[in-house]
C-alpha cells in the first residue's frame, strides 16, 4: 500500500477563507482578561525594587503579579528548572519578564506594562562567546569531547592543511503567529489551556506545576499553530503558565499573546556558533583528519541547548567519512535570550562547519568543490533492505570495513548521495553553468556569479531516546465516520493530513471519512514535542497501530459472522469485503457495533533500534538518515555586496513520500528559510545586550522576490526507506532547511572570483559581510 | 471624534464617536469578531493584516494594523471573510491557493488573499511586487506565486465589482474639507497630529502606545493630492501617495520610480504620502535624497501664508525641521530636466526594507568635464544631506576614474555616518563611495545591477 496523494493541507480551505482559528481567534467568554509582561531593560543585575503603583493604577488593570505572588512553581524551563517565569531577584537578560500585568484588554495590559519603575544594581553582563570563554561561563561544566582516531596526528601527517574560523549568526523563528495561550478555569480548580505549542504535554506539565495540580487537573488543546519552527517547543511555557496562574487568581479566563517586539525580545532563537576547524588532506582533497571546536552561545538558561549542541556535533560529518576526527563542543552561558530549538536543532550549524572545510580544501587545491565533496562522501552502503534469511558475513570481514561509520559509531547503511548528487548535477546543468559563471566572471568586473552544490545528510530520531514514542486514539463511529487523534501538533507542515491519509488507508475509506481533531492531552497522554522532524514517523505509526487494532476486531467479528477466514476480510475503496459479501464501511461499522465490538482503540509506537550514550558520543542515535542536495547560483555586486539568488535546483529524498505536495512544500519553504538564515537574517545586539533587531522592520526574513528566480524542486524517485517507517516514507520537516547552505557557498564562490585568497565567508552573508570578504580576497 | 461611514464586506457600517486612533485591525477583531484578519507585527511590515480597500480611485491592499478607522470614511473594505461570493463560492484566488498548496500554517494567508485579490481586480501580474509586503515563513513563496499566476486570467467576480461604485456614492455624501479651511484650523491648532497615510504615525500608536490628543486626517482635506506636470515643473501635493508619485515620475525619471518601487511594500506605498515622508524628517526616508538631487523645492503653508524653500534646507538637524508651529507641507516641486538621476538603495533586503544607505546622483558631463554634480544621501547623516564636498571635488574635473579616486577624502568631510543594526559606519561610507563608481560605470555601459541579471 502506498500513499502518494498530493492532497491539500487539511485546513487549506479554512486558511483561505479566514475560518481557521488560532489562539487569539477562539471566541472567549465575556470577562476574559489579557496579559502582558513587564520586561527587564538590563542584561544582568539584581532587582533592588519594583515600584508597580503606576502599573496597578493604569486604566483597565485588574492585577499585577511578581515572583512572590505566584502560588506554586515559578519555573517555565524545559527541564533544568533554571528559568523562572518572573525574575526572582536577579535578571539575566534584557527582555526577561519581571512582572505580569492582568488587564481588561491586550492594549491596556501592554500600556500598563511599560509603567513599572524598576531599580536594579547592574552587574557585568556576559554577552559574547569571547566574554563567556574568558569568564568560563558554561553549561555542563567543561566542553564535551568526542573523538575517533588521532585527528591531531592525522592532520600533522597529511600533505596539506587548512584551518580557519567560521562565525554563524543565530536566527529568529519569526513564526507569523506570536506566542499565545488562553486559560479557561474549570470547576474543581482544573484548568483548560489552549496553547500555540509544539509540545502540549510540556505545557500541561508546566501549568500543573504552576497551579500545584496533578497533571490530570490540566487539559491542553492545540488545534494549530501559525508557524513554530522549533520556537514553540519550549517557548510557549511562559504565556501558558502566566495565563493559567492569572486565571486561577482572578477566576476569569485569561489570555496572553506576545506583541511581536515582545516576542522577539523575550524568546529564544537559533544558537549562534563559532566553529574553529583544522583539516589535513591528501593531494586529491581526501580528508585524513579533522578537528572542530564548536562554541555555542546558549543564552542565560539551559533550555534545549545541550541536545542542540549535541546535534551540532552529530552533524559535524554531514555526508562525509571522517577517518580521524575530534569534535569539542562548548555550551556557553551568556546574558542574552536563552537560545532554543529552531528547525535543524544545531544540525545546520554543525553541517556548515564541515561544508566550510570542503569548500576551503577545494579552494586550497584549486578544484571544483563538488569533486572534493564527492571524494569524501561515505561509501554507498547496504542499500537494499537486509533480508532476514541472509547469512551472517563471513568471519574476518568486520562491519567497520564493510559499512563506514559516523564519528559517533553509527553505520551509514542507507547512503544515497552518490546517485542523488549525480542526478542533480546532471539535471541542474551544474558543470555547464559552472563554466558559464567562470566566463561571466572573466568578462564582468563588477558583478560576479557563484555556484555551489551542497548535500544534506540529516539524522532522524530524537537524540534523547525516550522521546521516540507516540500515542494515538482512534474512534470509528457506527455511521462509518472516523475520528482520529494523536500526540502530534499541526504547525503548518501538513502532519494532520498525512496522518489522516494513514488512517484512511488502513480502513480503506476516503479521506473525507476521517476527522482530524485538535491535539488534546486528555485524549493522548505523555506525548513528545512535535519536533526533530518526527511528527509523521511517530504519529503515523501510532495511528496505524490504533487503526489496525480496530480493524483486527472488525475482521474477527465479521469473519465469524460470515463464516469466512479472517484473511478473506479486506478493507478497500470504502467497502469491507467479507468473503464474497461486500459491506459499505458504515454498514460494517454498524454491524460491529450491533455485535458489541469496541470500535475505539489507542495506538502506540516506539522507534526501534535506537540507543545512544550522549556522554560517550557513541551509539545509534538515529533510525535512519534523510538526504538531499541543492545547487544554488547567485550573482554578487562587488561594489556594495548586494546579491541575489538566481536559481536553485533541489533533489530531495523524502523516502516513499506520504504526500508529494506537502513534502515539496517543506522542501521549498525549508530552502528559503535556510538561505535566509545564511544571507539576510541578521540578529544584532547592542553593547548593553539589548536586541536591536526586534521587529520585521529591522530583522529581515526573505520576502517574495528573494526566492530564486528559477526554483526547481523535485523529490528523488529513488526514494524509499530501508527502515520500516510509515509506508517507507522519510521525515521531511527539518532536512530541507540545510539545502539553503548551498546559498552561502555559492556566495563564497562568487567572492572567490574576486581574488586569490580564500573568502572564509561567515553567516549571515549580508551585503556588508560580502563587501568585507571581497575586499579581503583582493588584498 | 467624528462620524464615519464605510462598507465592510459589502455591508454599510456607520460609526458614531470613534477613537480616531482605533485601528481597523483591532476593530475588526475585537469589536466585529472578524478574526480572519491577523496581527503578525502590528507595524505594517508583515502583511498578515492586509485588507482590500476600494474607493473612487480603485482597489488597493492596505495594512489594517496601521489604518485608523476615520481613514476608511467613504471607502469599501473587504476582509478575507468577504472575498467569497454568494453561497460560499470561493474567489478564484482562494481556489488557486488551495489547489497550489500555497498555505502551510495559514497565518499569513488571509493577508495574501487580500493582496492577491486586490492585484487581481487591478489586473496586475507583477506578483513579486504585489506580495513584497506579505511575509510568509512557511512556503518559500513559490506555490503562492504559482497560484497567483494561475488566476491572472480569471474574470473579476461580480460580487466584488460593486464596491467601487457604492463607495463612491458614500463618499459623495460628505465633502472634503477645503484646504484653505484646514490651513486656518491647523494654524490655530498647531498641537494637532497630522495623519496622512499613518504608515509612520500608526506606529506611534501601535508601538509607541502614545495617546494622540488631537488628530487631523489629511485624506479628508481637499487639494493635497494633486500632481501637476507642465513644461517647466513637476508639482506634487503632499497628500500624493508614494505609489501615485511612482507612476507619475516613471516616464520622467525611471531611476526615481524604481527607488520608489522599493520604498516599501505595495500596502505601504498605497498609504504613505510624499508629504509625510518629507515632513517627518527621517534621515532614512527614501524620497528626499532623490528630490534634493532633482533640485526640489518644498512648499510650506501656515494659514494663508506660503513659502517655498530648497528641500535640503528643510532638514535642519536630526529630528528638527524648518517648520513653524501650525505650518504644514503643502507640496513639493522640481523643475523638468534632462534625466541623469540614478538612485541606489542599499539594504539587507531588496523589498520593503529601510535603507542603510540611499544614494542619489545626477552628474552632467560636457566635453569630458563634469559640468554639474548633485549628490544626496540618506542614511549617512542625521538628515538627508547633499555631498557638497564630493560635488565640489568633481565639478570642473575630467569625468574619469582618477577624479573619482580623488573624491575619497571629500566623502569623509561630507559624512560621518553612524553604526547601527543596519550597517556599520565604515561600510556605509565605503558603499557610498562605490555608488559613485557604479554611477560612472553605468554611464559607461557596464552591467552593475544584480536585480537586472537573469538566471
Amino acid at each position: 500500500m502506498r500513499l502518494v496523494f498530493p492532497l491539500p493541507h487539511d485546513a487549506a480551505r479554512q486558511h483561505v477563507t479566514g475560518e481557521a482559528r488560532y489562539i487569539d481567534d477562539i471566541p472567549v467568554p465575556s470577562g476574559t482578561l489579557s496579559l502582558a509582561f513587564g520586561l527587564s531593560e538590563i542584561a544582568h543585575g539584581r532587582v533592588l525594587s519594583m515600584d508597580l503603583a503606576a502599573v496597578r493604577a493604569a486604566p483597565g488593570v485588574v492585577a499585577v503579579l511578581t515572583a512572590e505572588d505566584l502560588p506554586f512553581a515559578n519555573d517555565v524551563s524545559a527541564a533544568a528548572h533554571d528559568e523562572p517565569m518572573l525574575a526572582a531577584g536577579e535578571v539575566h537578560y534584557a527582555g526577561q519578564p519581571l512582572f505580569l500585568v492582568v488587564a481588561e484588554s491586550h492594549l491596556a495590559a501592554r500600556r500598563a506594562a511599560r509603567l513599572g519603575v524598576v531599580a536594579c544594581e547592574e552587574l557585568p553582563a556576559i554577552l559574547t562567546i569571547d566574554e563567556a570563554l574568558a569568564a568560563d561561563s558554561r553549561f555542563e561544566g567543561g566542553p564535551v569531547l568526542w573523538e575517533r582516531g588521532d585527528a591531531g596526528g592525522a592532520i600533522g601527517g597529511a600533505p596539506h592543511l587548512v584551518e580557519g574560523v567560521l562565525e554563524l549568526g543565530g536566527q529568529e523563528q519569526f513564526y507569523l503567529e506570536t506566542q499565545a495561550a488562553l486559560a479557561l478555569p474549570q470547576e474543581n480548580g482544573d484548568m483548560v489551556v489552549h496553547s500555540s505549542t509544539q509540545h502540549p504535554s510540556e505545557i500541561q506539565h508546566k501549568v500543573a506545576e504552576a497551579l500545584g495540580l496533578p497533571m490530570h487537573g490540566v487539559r491542553v488543546e492545540v488545534r494549530r499553530m501559525g508557524g513554530a519552527f522549533g520556537g514553540k517547543e519550549s517557548q510557549g511555557n511562559a504565556p501558558a503558565c502566566a495565563s493559567a496562574v492569572a486565571a486561577r487568581l482572578t477566576g476569569r479566563p485569561c489570555k496572553m499573546r506576545y506583541d511581536r517586539d515582545d516576542d522577539m525580545v523575550i524568546t529564544g532563537k537559533r544558537h549562534d556558533f563559532r566553529i574553529v576547524y583544522r583539516a589535513g588532506f591528501d593531494d586529491d582533497g581526501r580528508l585524513e583528519g579533522v578537528e572542530f571546536v564548536q562554541l555555542a552561545r546558549c543564552g542565560w538558561a539551559q533550555d534545549l541547548s545541550l541536545p542542540v549542541a549535541d546535534r551540532a556535533m552529530l552533524h559535524a560529518d554531514n555526508a562525509y567519512y571522517l577517518p580521524a576526527v575530534r569534535i569539542e563542543s562548548h555550551r556557553l552561558r551568556t546574558n542574552t535570550q536563552s537560545a532554543t530549538a529552531f528547525r535543524g536543532f544545531g544540525g545546520p550549524q554543525g553541517m556548515v562547519g564541515i561544508e566550510r572545510v570542503m569548500d576551503h580544501v577545494a579552494h586550497a587545491l584549486g578544484r571544483d568543490p563538488l569533486q572534493v565533496r564527492r571524494m569524501n562522501f561515505y561509501d554507498a552502503g547496504g542499500l537494499p533492505a537486509p533480508r532476514p534469511a541472509e547469512p551472517p558475513p563471513p568471519e574476518g570481514i568486520s562491519d567497520e570495513k564493510k559499512i563506514q561509520q559516523t564519528p559517533y559509531g553509527q553505520a551509514v547503511e542507507d547512503f544515497v548521495l552518490h546517485e542523488l548528487v549525480a542526478e542533480l548535477e546532471k539535471n541542474s546543468g551544474y558543470q555547464e553553468r559552472r563554466a558559464a559563471a567562470a566566463q561571466w566572471n572573466a568578462a564582468n568586473p563588477v558583478l560576479k556569479r557563484g555556484i555551489a552544490l551542497t548535500p544534506v545528510k540529516f539524522g532522524i530520531s530524537f537524540t534523547l531516546t525516550h522521546l521516540n514514542q507516540a500515542g494515538a486514539l482512534v474512534h470509528v463511529y457506527r455511521d462509518g465516520s472516523v475520528a482520529m487523534n494523536h500526540g502530534g501538533t499541526e504547525m503548518g507542515q501538513g502532519l494532520f493530513q498525512k496522518v489522516a491519509q494513514v488512517a484512511a488507508a488502513r480502513f480503506g475509506v476516503p479521506i473525507e471519512a476521517v476527522r482530524i481533531t485538535a491535539t488534546d492531552t486528555g485524549k493522548v497522554p505523555n506525548t513528545s514535542a512535535t519536533a526533530a522532524s518526527s511528527g509523521s514517523d511517530l504519529n503515523g505509526m501510532a495511528v496505524a497501530a490504533a487503526c489496525d487494532e480496530i480493524r483486527g476486531r472488525m475482521v474477527a467479528y465479521l469473519a465469524a459472522q460470515h463464516r469466512v477466514e479472517a484473511s478473506e476480510v479486506r478493507f478497500r475503496a470504502g467497502q469491507v469485503h467479507v468473503g464474497e459479501a461486500r459491506l459499505g464501511f458504515a454498514e460494517a461499522a454498524a454491524a460491529c457495533y450491533q455485535g458489541r465490538v469496541s470500535l475505539s482503540a489507542t495506538g502506540f509506537y516506539k522507534t526501534p533500534k535506537v540507543e545512544w550514550d550522549r556522554l560517550k558520543g557513541q551509539g545509534r542515535p538515529f533510525l535512519y538518515f534523510a538526504y538531499g542536495a541543492a545547487v544554488t547560483e547567485v550573482v554578487l555586486d562587488t561594489l556594495t555586496g548586494e546579491n541575489r539568488i538566481l536559481r536553485a535546483d533541489i533533489l530531495h529524498d523524502a523516502g516513499a513520500s506520504l504526500n508529494t505536495a506537502l513534502d515539496v512544500g517543506q522542501v521549498e519553504g525549508g530552502y528559503v528559510q535556510g538561505a535566509g538564515w545564511l544571507t539576510m537574517e541578521e540578529l544584532v545586539w547592542d553593547e548593553r545586550g539589548r536586541l536591536a533587531t526586534h521587529a520585521p522592520s529591522t530583522y529581515k526574513i526573505p520576502a517574495c522576490s528573494d526566492r530564486p528566480d528559477v526554483f526547481n524542486v523535485a523529490l528523488w524517485r529513488g526514494g524509499g526507506n530501508r527502515e520500516e517507517t510509515i509506508y517507507r516514507s522519510k521525515a521531511v520537516g527539518e532536512p530541507p532547511l540545510m539545502l539553503g547552505i548551498s546559498a552561502l557557498f555559492a556566495l563564497s564562490d562568487a567572492v572567490a572570483a574576486c581574488g586569490g585568497a580564500y573568502p572564509a565567508l561567515d553567516g549571515p552573508a549580508t551585503p556588508e559581510r560580502l563587501s568585507q570578504a571581497v575586499r579581503a580576497v583582493r588584498a | 471624534m467624528r462620524e464615519i461611514a464605510f462598507l465592510l464586506n459589502g455591508e454599510l457600517v456607520e460609526l458614531g464617536q470613534v477613537d480616531p486612533t482605533r485601528t481597523l485591525l483591532d476593530w475588526l477583531r475585537e469589536t466585529r469578531g472578524l478574526c480572519g484578519t491577523k496581527e503578525g507585527c502590528n507595524e505594517g511590515d508583515c502583511g498578515a493584516c492586509t485588507v482590500m480597500v476600494t474607493d473612487a480611485r480603485g482597489a488597493r491592499a492596505l495594512n489594517a494594523c496601521i489604518l485608523f478607522l476615520p481613514q476608511l470614511h467613504g471607502r469599501a473594505v473587504r476582509t478575507v471573510e468577504g472575498m467569497a461570493g454568494p453561497g460560499d463560492k470561493l474567489h478564484p484566488v482562494q481556489m488557486a491557493l488551495i489547489d497550489h498548496h500555497a498555505s502551510q500554517c495559514g497565518f499569513c494567508t488571509p493577508g495574501v488573499v487580500a493582496s492577491l485579490v486586490a492585484a487581481h481586480v487591478n489586473g496586475r501580474r507583477d506578483f513579486d511586487d504585489v506580495l513584497a509586503g506579505n511575509l510568509c515563513r512557511c512556503t518559500g513563496y513559490a506555490p503562492i506565486i504559482r497560484a497567483a499566476e494561475a488566476t491572472a486570467d480569471a474574470p473579476v467576480p461580480d460580487w466584488l465589482a460593486e464596491d467601487a461604485a457604492r463607495a463612491a456614492k458614500l463618499a459623495q455624501g460628505s465633502k472634503r474639507q477645503p484646504l484653505r479651511d484646514f490651513a486656518k484650523w491647523y494654524q490655530s491648532n498647531p498641537e494637532a497630529v497630522l495623519v496622512s497615510g499613518a504608515t509612520d504615525v500608526g506606529l506611534w500608536v501601535t508601538k509607541g502606545l502614545r495617546d494622540l490628543a488631537q488628530v487631523a486626517f489629511l485624506s479628508h482635506v481637499d487639494g493635497l493630492d494633486r500632481i501637476e506636470i507642465n513644461e517647466e515643473t513637476v508639482l506634487v501635493g503632499a497628500g500624493v501617495t508614494i505609489e501615485d508619485l511612482r507612476k507619475a515620475v516613471a516616464p520622467l525619471h525611471p531611476g526615481f520610480a524604481e527607488l520608489l518601487r522599493r520604498f516599501g511594500s505595495a500596502q505601504v506605498r498605497r498609504a504613505a504620502t510624499i508629504g509625510g515622508n518629507i515632513a517627518n524628517g527621517s534621515p532614512i526616508g527614501d524620497g528626499p535624497p532623490a528630490l534634493i538631487v532633482l533640485r526640489a523645492r518644498l512648499h510650506l503653508r501656515r494659514g494663508q501664508a506660503r513659502r517655498a524653500i530648497a528641500l535640503e534646507d528643510f532638514f535642519l538637524d536630526y529630528g528638527r525641521q524648518d517648520r513653524a508651529d501650525g505650518e504644514f507641507v503643502e507640496a513639493v516641486s522640481f523643475p523638468r530636466q534632462h534625466d541623469r538621476l540614478r538612485c541606489y538603495k542599499l539594504a539587507k533586503r531588496f523589498d520593503q526594507d529601510i535603507s542603510a544607505v540611499c544614494g542619489c546622483f545626477s552628474i552632467a558631463v560636457e566635453d569630458g568635464i563634469v559640468a554639474e554634480a548633485r549628490i544626496a544621501f540618506g542614511g549617512l547623516a542625521g538628515v538627508p544631506k547633499r555631498a557638497a564636498n564630493v560635488e565640489a571635488a568633481l565639478v570642473g574635473r575630467p569625468w574619469d576614474e582618477d577624479t573619482i579616486g580623488e573624491t575619497w577624502d571629500a566623502w569623509a568631510e561630507d559624512f560621518t555616518p553612524m553604526s547601527d543594526m543596519r550597517a556599520s559606519a565604515d561600510y556605509r561610507l565605503d558603499a557610498a563611495r562605490n555608488m559613485l563608481i557604479r554611477y560612472f560605470l553605468e554611464a559607461a555601459g557596464a552591467v552593475t545591477r544584480v536585480l537586472e541579471v537573469k538566471p
